[in-house]
């Protein structure tokens, strides 16, 4: 019981940080982008009142006491009004997030899962043929591609993937001669040009799922119990994933678990070099277009998205590893 | 959760008290020979020794002005320009070598921020208080849940300049959380051992236990800190950079891709201006992670015999 009202009290307490962060740094900054936003927003034709208020509230141009201001944005907040998109007038901010919400779910959420199997499964095998040659060559190489930048290998692949060999689309998340429906046509399309950067994500962080497990499963395999297991005769596949790798796994399953949260965030960068209309594209061409609002709301709904993921993986880890929730009493 | 409190207690620090003096002259001498016996980690310290010479004599080896814009422009390489030339006729090389300073000062700077972070971090939650600990240890969770590079491009946008010094801050203030962690832990595990709690009854002030007792016997774990800090400074130097949040007019590894990345320089064939820098930023990291191997079978002895 102590260890959940702790994890509510920090989910509670992450939010309130998030949000007052989000609060406060608008208000301190010199000058004011905000105001000279508002007043580029007159150029733009006839904006609700109500919405422009929205955002007067969220980027604090307002002459009340900061604390009115203050549970003014909590209101706000609440309600998801996060005012309107200045670049993509007059949609509204929660309107453009509904929007690019879907494409980076599938895409980064497949490609996580995705991942996270093949490189747990690798990991294994690493392990079990510790120093071996498979062993050898995927640790050297994993090791290797998480020194280089993703999006540097992202822009070879895609130059000679696409670009040399047209193989698939170039970028995009769907053919821009059809408008998003759900029949086959798009369906197919949206495959087509999703099958790349899924690539690219997968090949690229596979290797930290490999490593964890690899080291874990390599000190689990040294634990008395294994000895045991070895010593009356069991099967090598049975030591090997019911009693080995079922122990090593729980960190991956912990890293499992917040990756899920970050999918939201989607991955900034290969949205940006597949030109991928996902939330992390949304909030790269905000901050290009200081769109203040947008980016507000962007950033408000990955915090969102990552810390609620996070209490998830605390409650579920009481099932899965009950040691915790005896934390602090051992 | 509970891997950072497994962290396994430096078997060195058992005995390293009682002839103290003596064993950390010794220790400060063997310190790089025992980098340097490793095969992995002398790797490291060559290509890393490698790309600090560039970034001294980068002036006098580079075979054109990075600024000069006299040459053909968009060529692909040649005899006379080896990587080719940009989308202003600048030397591609030449902009690698000069670029080195600043990719190398923003890495290290960035990583030496964080570590001092986490260092004054760790020790404040571990050492100092328990009322601390609870705010400080919140603090760090919720700087290691907030997605990294978000944060970093929104801090970024709201900052009223651009530049290099505003990247480093960036890196510095999202870096520490995971050094911080560790660290504490590491705190956590030497506060209770018997010479630190002699020397607390001896009556020494609480600043020289936790500098002259506890971190000597942590070094080689900020070391690791240290370097993993660094190379996620470079690594997020360069995807922020890219994005173009960071100064496009400084030249650096990452602001060379951004232009060639602006300038189409893959549809154009221009292959080796792309190529170079992320390269030169890979062998970089390869470089620090080669040093960090070196750097755990010092602090822990059991992993020496393995491989």
């Amino acid at each position: 019981m102590r260890y959940l009202t702790r994890r509510v009290a920090f989910l509670i307490g992450t939010l309130w940080v998030a949000l007052t962060f989000n609060f406060l740094i608008p208000r301190m900054m010199p000058g004011s982008p905000a105001e000279t936003m508002i007043a580029n927003f007159h150029g733009k034709g006839q904006i609700n009142p109500n919405a422009l208020h929205a955002i007067q509230i969220m980027l604090g141009i307002s002459t009340a006491p900061l604390w009115k201001q203050y549970l003014q944005y909590w209101g706000q907040v609440l309600q998801f009004k996060f005012g309107i998109s200045y670049t993509y007038f007059p949609y509204t901010v929660t309107h453009m997030i509904a929007q690019a919400l879907p494409y980076t779910l599938i895409l980064v959420g497949a490609c996580t899962v995705i991942s996270f199997v093949l490189g747990t499964s690798l990991g294994i095998a690493a392990a079990w043929w510790r120093g071996g040659r498979f062993d050898a060559t995927a640790t050297t190489a994993l090791n290797f591609s998480s020194a280089f930048p993703y999006f540097w290998f992202a822009l070879f692949a895609a130059y000679w993937v696409s670009f040399r060999f047209h193989w698939l689309p170039l970028s995009g998340a769907f053919s821009s001669s059809i408008s998003p429906m759900f029949n086959w046509t798009f369906v197919s399309s949206a495959l087509r040009h999703a099958i790349l950067p899924a690539l690219t994500i997968v090949i690229s962080s596979m290797g930290g799922w490999l490593l964890g497990m690899r080291n874990n499963m390599i000190s689990t395999l040294r634990e008395d119990y294994i000895v045991l297991a070895e010593a009356k005769g069991l099967r090598a596949s049975w030591i090997a994933f019911r009693y080995a790798a079922r122990n090593a796994i729980l960190p991956n399953i912990t890293g499992f678990a917040m990756a899920l949260g970050f999918v939201v965030s989607g991955s900034l960068v290969m949205e940006t070099v597949f030109a991928y209309p996902g939330i992390g594209y949304l909030l790269v061409n905000a901050v290009g277009n200081e769109d203040y609002p947008l980016m507000q709301g962007v950033f408000l709904i990955i915090v969102l998205a990552v810390v609620m993921a996070n209490f998830v993986v605390d409650l579920l880890y009481v099932f899965i590893d009950p040691r915790v929730s005896n934390e602090g009493r051992v | 959760m509970g891997t950072t409190e497994n962290v396994a207690p430096d078997r060195r620090t058992l005995t390293a008290h009682p002839v103290r003096t003596t064993k950390s002259t010794r220790h400060r001498r063997g310190f790089l020979a025992v980098l340097w016996a490793n095969k992995k980690s002398r790797a490291g310290m060559l290509l890393l020794g490698l790309f600090v010479m560039t970034a001294l004599i980068g002036p006098w080896i580079a075979p054109y002005s990075p600024y000069a814009t006299n040459y053909a422009i968009m060529q692909t390489p040649t005899l006379h320009h080896w990587l080719g030339t940009t989308q202003n006729g600048q030397d591609v090389l030449s902009e690698l070598i000069y670029g080195t300073r600043l990719s190398l000062e923003v890495t290290f700077v960035a990583g030496f921020g964080a570590t001092a972070i986490s260092i004054v971090m760790a020790f404040a939650a571990g050492y100092l208080g328990r009322w601390l600990d609870d705010i400080l240890s919140f603090i760090t969770n919720v700087f290691l849940v907030i997605p990294g590079l978000p944060l970093m491009v929104v801090l970024a946008a709201y900052s009223p300049v651009r530049g290099i010094i505003v990247i480093m801050a960036v890196l510095t203030v999202t870096g520490w959380a995971w050094g911080a962690r560790v660290l504490r832990a590491q705190v956590l595990a030497l506060r209770n051992r018997d010479y630190v709690i002699a020397a607390r009854f001896a009556g020494e002030a609480p600043f020289r236990i936790m500098f002259r007792e506890i971190l000597p016997n942590m070094l080689s774990l900020v070391g690791a800190n240290f370097l993993g800090a660094s190379l996620a400074a470079l690594l997020g130097a360069a995807s922020l950079e890219f994005l173009g949040f960071g100064d496009p007019t400084a030249l650096s590894w990452g602001s060379m891709l951004y232009w060639a990345q602006n300038s189409g320089a893959l549809l154009q064939g221009q292959w080796a201006w792309i190529f170079a820098p992320g390269f030169c930023i890979a062998l970089l990291g390869m470089s620090l992670i080669l040093l960090n191997f070196g750097l755990d079978e010092i602090s822990n002895p059991r992993l020496r015999g393995e491989s």
